[in-house]
C-alpha cells in the first residue's frame, strides 16, 4: 500500500526523519522570515563550511560543535560590525558570506582534498541514523518549547523593537538565543540537507504561507503543512528518480510557492 | 486655565543631556509633564526632538536624571507606552492586529491560536481607540491612522504613567488626524496619562496640548499654547511662514 521503497530501512529512517526535520524547519522559517533574517540564516549555513574546516583542523572526527561554534561567533562578527560600521546589514552579510566560504574552501581544499568533503554540500538524508532521529525529535521538542516562550517576542520585534523594549520583551536575550538555536538546528541537519540548501528549507515554507495567511495561526499551520507534505512527497519521488532527497524536497516546497503565488496573485 | 492634573503625580526629566559623537544634540534639557497633561514637542528638522525620545526610552546614552513623583513619592519604576513615528513589517506580513494586541495582552503563543477569551479582551482594547473593527485585519492593511490606533492601543496597555507619542500623525488623512486628536485627549483625561508628542503639526496639535514645548537642541521655549504662539521665538525657530501663527484658535477646557 505504501509502495516498495518503505520495504527499506534506510527510506524508513529518512521517512521519520523528514517527518521531524521538515516541521523544525518550517516553525524556524517563520520566525526567519518574519524578522526579516532569511539572508543572516544563509550565511550562517553556509558559515558551517568554514566550521567543518575548523574541525578538521582541530582533529575532530564529528565536526558538529565546531560548526555550531563558528556560525555562533559569525554571528556575533555580523551584530558587531552592523553596529560598528555604518553599512547596511545586506552588505554586511554579503562580506561575511563570502569571506566565510572562501576560507572553508581555502582550508578544506589544501591539498587537493576538497572532494571529500562534498558530501557536506549536498547532505544524504538516507544515511540517516538512529540516534541523528532521536537527537532531531529531541531539537524539535527543544524548539516548540522555545517558541512557545519566545514566539510573542520575536513577533513584537518584527513589528517594531522600540516597541518591544518598551513592552520589556527580552530584545537581546531573544535575538542571540534564536540565533543559538539557528545555528545548532543547521549545523545539525548540514549532513542531511547539505549546505546548498539548507536554507530553501526555512525559507520557502513560510514563503509560501505567507501568501495565503491572514494571521500567524494560518502561519504557523500553512508552513508546517506546506513543509511537511514537500519532505513526504520529495523523498518518495527521489527514491524512484533517483535523485538527491534534499533537493527533491526543496523543488516540492518551491512547487507549493509557485502554485499558491499565481493563484493569489491579486493581494 | 483649569488644568487636569492631580498635582500629585509628575514625571521630571531633569538637565537631560546628549552627545553623539562629538556632536552635542541635546543640552540641559528640563520638562515636567504632569499626570493627564499633554505636552506638544515642536522644533525644525534636526532639533533633536526624536533623539529626546529616543534618550528617555533608554535607547541613547545621556546625561541628567529622569524621575517620577506618585502623590509625592519618588518612584524609579516608570512604565512607558511608545508609539512609534513608523513600522517596518513587510506589506505582506501575516501579523494581524489580533495577533499583536493577543501578544501584548497575553503570554499565550499565538502561533498557537488566540483563544476567545483572549480575542474578547483584545476587542475590548482596540475599541477604546475606535479600531475594534480592525480585529481580524492584517497589519499590512491597515491605514497610516489605523495603525497608529493599534499601536496607540497597544501602547495604553497596561496603562503607562507616561506615553510617547512620535509624529504619530505623518501619514494620517484630515479624517484620521482629528480621530486621533480626539482619542488621545479622551485617553489623557479618562487614564491621567502624561504625554509627550513630537510632531510638526504646530497648527494641528495646539488645540489640544495643554503645552507646548519648542526645541532645537535645548529648550527655546515653553508655556502655554497661546503663549508659546505669540512669542517671537517661535518664528525665529521654525521659520517665516508661520507669521500668522497667533491666529489659531485654542479651545479653552
Amino acid at each position: 500500500m505504501l509502495g516498495e521503497w518503505f520495504n527499506y530501512d534506510f527510506m524508513r529512517n529518512a521517512f521519520l526523519a523528514v517527518c521531524l526535520a521538515t516541521p523544525l524547519f518550517a516553525l524556524l522559517g517563520i520566525m526567519v522570515i518574519n524578522n526579516r533574517m532569511a539572508f543572516f540564516a544563509d550565511v550562517l549555513g553556509h558559515s558551517s563550511l568554514t566550521g567543518i574546516a575548523l574541525g578538521v583542523l582541530i582533529g575532530l572526527g564529528d565536526p558538529f560543535w565546531a560548526m555550531v561554534a563558528f556560525a555562533v561567533l559569525v554571528a556575533c562578527a555580523i551584530n558587531f560590525f552592523k553596529g560598528a560600521t555604518h553599512a547596511t546589514s545586506d552588505t554586511v552579510l554579503g562580506v561575511f558570506l563570502s569571506v566565510s566560504v572562501a576560507l572553508g574552501i581555502m582550508v578544506l581544499s589544501r591539498g587537493g582534498g576538497f572532494s571529500k568533503f562534498t558530501s557536506y554540500l549536498i547532505g544524504d538524508i538516507l544515511t540517516v541514523t538512529r540516534t541523528q532521529i532521536i537527537t532531531l525529535g529531541l531539537i524539535l521538542c527543544v524548539s516548540v518549547a522555545y517558541l512557545m516562550t519566545a514566539g510573542n517576542g520575536l513577533m513584537f520585534l518584527s513589528v517594531n523593537p522600540s516597541v518591544a523594549r518598551v513592552r520589556r520583551v527580552p530584545v537581546a536575550y531573544l535575538e542571540t538565543t534564536f540565533t543559538i538555536l539557528l545555528a545548532l538546528v543547521v549545523a545539525f541537519s548540514i549532513r542531511l540537507v547539505g549546505i546548498l540548501i539548507i536554507n530553501a528549507l526555512l525559507v520557502l515554507p513560510a514563503a509560501a504561507a505567507r501568501i495565503v495567511s491572514r494571521n500567524f495561526f494560518m502561519y504557523a499551520v500553512m508552513a508546517v503543512v506546506i513543509s511537511l507534505t514537500s519532505g513526504i512527497a520529495g523523498l518518495i519521488l527521489s527514491y524512484y528518480w533517483g535523485t538527491s532527497a534534499g533537493a527533491t524536497i526543496v523543488l516540492c516546497t518551491a512547487l507549493w510557492y509557485g502554485v499558491l503565488a499565481l493563484t493569489n496573485r491579486k493581494r | 486655565m483649569e488644568t487636569n492634573s492631580c498635582k500629585h503625580c509628575c514625571i521630571k526629566v531633569e538637565g537631560l543631556s546628549v552627545t553623539l559623537g562629538r556632536r552635542a544634540v541635546l543640552d540641559n534639557i528640563n520638562i515636567h509633564v504632569n499626570c493627564a497633561e499633554l505636552i506638544a514637542i515642536v522644533g525644525p528638522n534636526g532639533a533633536g526632538k526624536t533623539t529626546l525620545l529616543r534618550a528617555i526610552l533608554g535607547e541613547v546614552p545621556y546625561r541628567g536624571a529622569m524621575r517620577m513623583q506618585i502623590e509625592g513619592r519618588a518612584r524609579k519604576d516608570i512604565r512607558i507606552g511608545y508609539v512609534p513615528q513608523k513600522c517596518v513589517f513587510d506589506i505582506d506580513s501575516p501579523v494581524s492586529v489580533l495577533d499583536l494586541v493577543a501578544a501584548g495582552v497575553s503570554k499565550q503563543p499565538v502561533w498557537l491560536g488566540v483563544n476567545g477569551r483572549i480575542q474578547k479582551k483584545a476587542e475590548i482594547i482596540l475599541d477604546k481607540v475606535e479600531a475594534g473593527y480592525l480585529l481580524k485585519r492584517r497589519l499590512g492593511e491597515l491605514s497610516g491612522g489605523e495603525l497608529q490606533r493599534v499601536l496607540l492601543a497597544i501602547a495604553m496597555w497596561p496603562v503607562p504613567n507616561l506615553l510617547l507619542l512620535d509624529e504619530p500623525i505623518a501619514n494620517m488623512d484630515p479624517k484620521g488626524l482629528s480621530l486621533f486628536y480626539e482619542i488621545v485627549t479622551r485617553l489623557k483625561k479618562s487614564h491621567d496619562v502624561a504625554i509627550l508628542m513630537v510632531t510638526h503639526d504646530l497648527v494641528g496639535v495646539a488645540p489640544h496640548a495643554d503645552r507646548l514645548l519648542l526645541l532645537n537642541r535645548s529648550v527655546i521655549a515653553e508655556g502655554k499654547p497661546e503663549e508659546v504662539l505669540k512669542d517671537k521665538a517661535l518664528i525665529r525657530t521654525l521659520g517665516p511662514h508661520l507669521w500668522n501663527i497667533s491666529k489659531i484658535p485654542i479651545n479653552e477646557g
